[in-house]
């Protein structure tokens, strides 16, 4: 329902609502959610954002919706290709993602570029695989960190910023957080520690949803 | 790093002084889990921050990667799996 995330996020982007609008098949799930998270106001501070509850119960609700699609995807997919757990695991990797990216309302270049990525892809009809091109992998940081550092020298003599080997660590920084590759040091360093709590909550939301999910599966959960 | 100002002007880009570059880094230090850096916590070099953070993104990201493939495999196994959203979802 579209109610949930006019609620708590203006549309930046038409494309951030068009993806959004697409995940929200279960409305029933979602208006039990919107009426407690819709109260939510996202603090401004990057610090407390990331790690307040209320921002964990709003990524926790549209990671449910979002994983619930891809379960829609796979069991209709099942009749054509079997899906393998490596495929199955990534789906679920790039919905959190999207869910994240959501979650940080457009403020932040990671989020902007992890859901740009999406609509390209889907675009470009896959035409390459989609491991080079979505979310950095650790292989390719490690690959193109030694051709870098070639090209690197000749921004070094003109930034004259800092010492070589920092500049290089902050670049590959750079490569590590998506969309952020080609920018300057200090939106680097600012997009890396909101990226670092907003991958921290996305950690334990992932956790807790595991635990209830495993102990829903084992024996009915206490009330 | 010392704390030297950028006496040159870059073409387009705007001037930014070494010492927001310090502070962002020690922002970004503060956020990284404190394992071996409680000792020197008078001088932290720049150099060590990064590759620490570089290490704890990828740390963070493998996570993920595990806890998603974990994820789908108990979605896959949960047979009931939207009475079991909507209830874990309820809970929170």
């Amino acid at each position: 329902m579209a109610s949930l995330i006019s609620d708590t996020e203006p549309p930046t982007t038409s494309t951030t609502t068009d993806l959004v609008r697409r995940k929200k098949k279960r409305s029933s799930v979602s208006s039990a959610a919107s009426s407690r998270t819709s109260a939510a106001s996202v603090s401004c501070e990057s610090h407390t954002r990331w790690r307040s509850e209320k921002q964990q119960r709003i990524y926790s609700a549209k990671l449910i919706q979002a994983l619930q699609q891809v379960r829609l995807n796979n069991s209709s997919a099942e009749a054509t290709s079997s899906p393998t757990a490596q495929k199955r695991g990534r789906a679920v990797r790039e919905a959190a993602d999207r869910a994240l990216a959501v979650s940080a309302r457009g403020r932040t270049l990671w989020s902007r570029a992890i859901l740009a990525n999406r609509i390209k892809l889907k675009f470009r009809k896959q035409k390459r695989p989609r491991a080079t091109t979505a979310i950095p992998v650790t292989t390719t940081v490690v690959s193109s960190s030694n051709r870098s550092r070639k090209r690197r020298v000749s921004v070094l003599r003109l930034n004259k910023k800092s010492i070589p080997s920092v500049n290089r660590k902050v670049r590959v920084l750079g490569r590590l957080v998506p969309g952020c590759g080609k920018q300057s040091v200090p939106v680097i360093l600012e997009e890396a520690t909101d990226y670092i709590q907003a991958l921290e909550m996305q950690v334990r939301a992932m956790n807790s949803l595991a635990q209830l999910l495993s102990s829903y599966g084992s024996a009915p959960p206490p009330i | 790093m010392s704390s030297r100002k950028s006496r040159s002007r870059q073409t387009g880009t705007p001037m930014i002084s070494e010492e927001q570059i310090n502070d962002l880094v020690l922002q970004l230090h503060r956020l990284l889990p404190e394992l071996g850096n409680n000792r020197r916590s008078g001088k932290v070099s720049a150099s060590r921050v990064l590759q620490e953070t570089c290490s704890y993104i990828r740390n963070l990201s493998k996570e993920v990667d595990d806890l998603s493939e974990r994820l789908s495999q108990l979605l896959e196994s949960t047979d009931s799996d939207q009475a079991a959203l909507i209830r874990s979802l309820l809970m929170q």
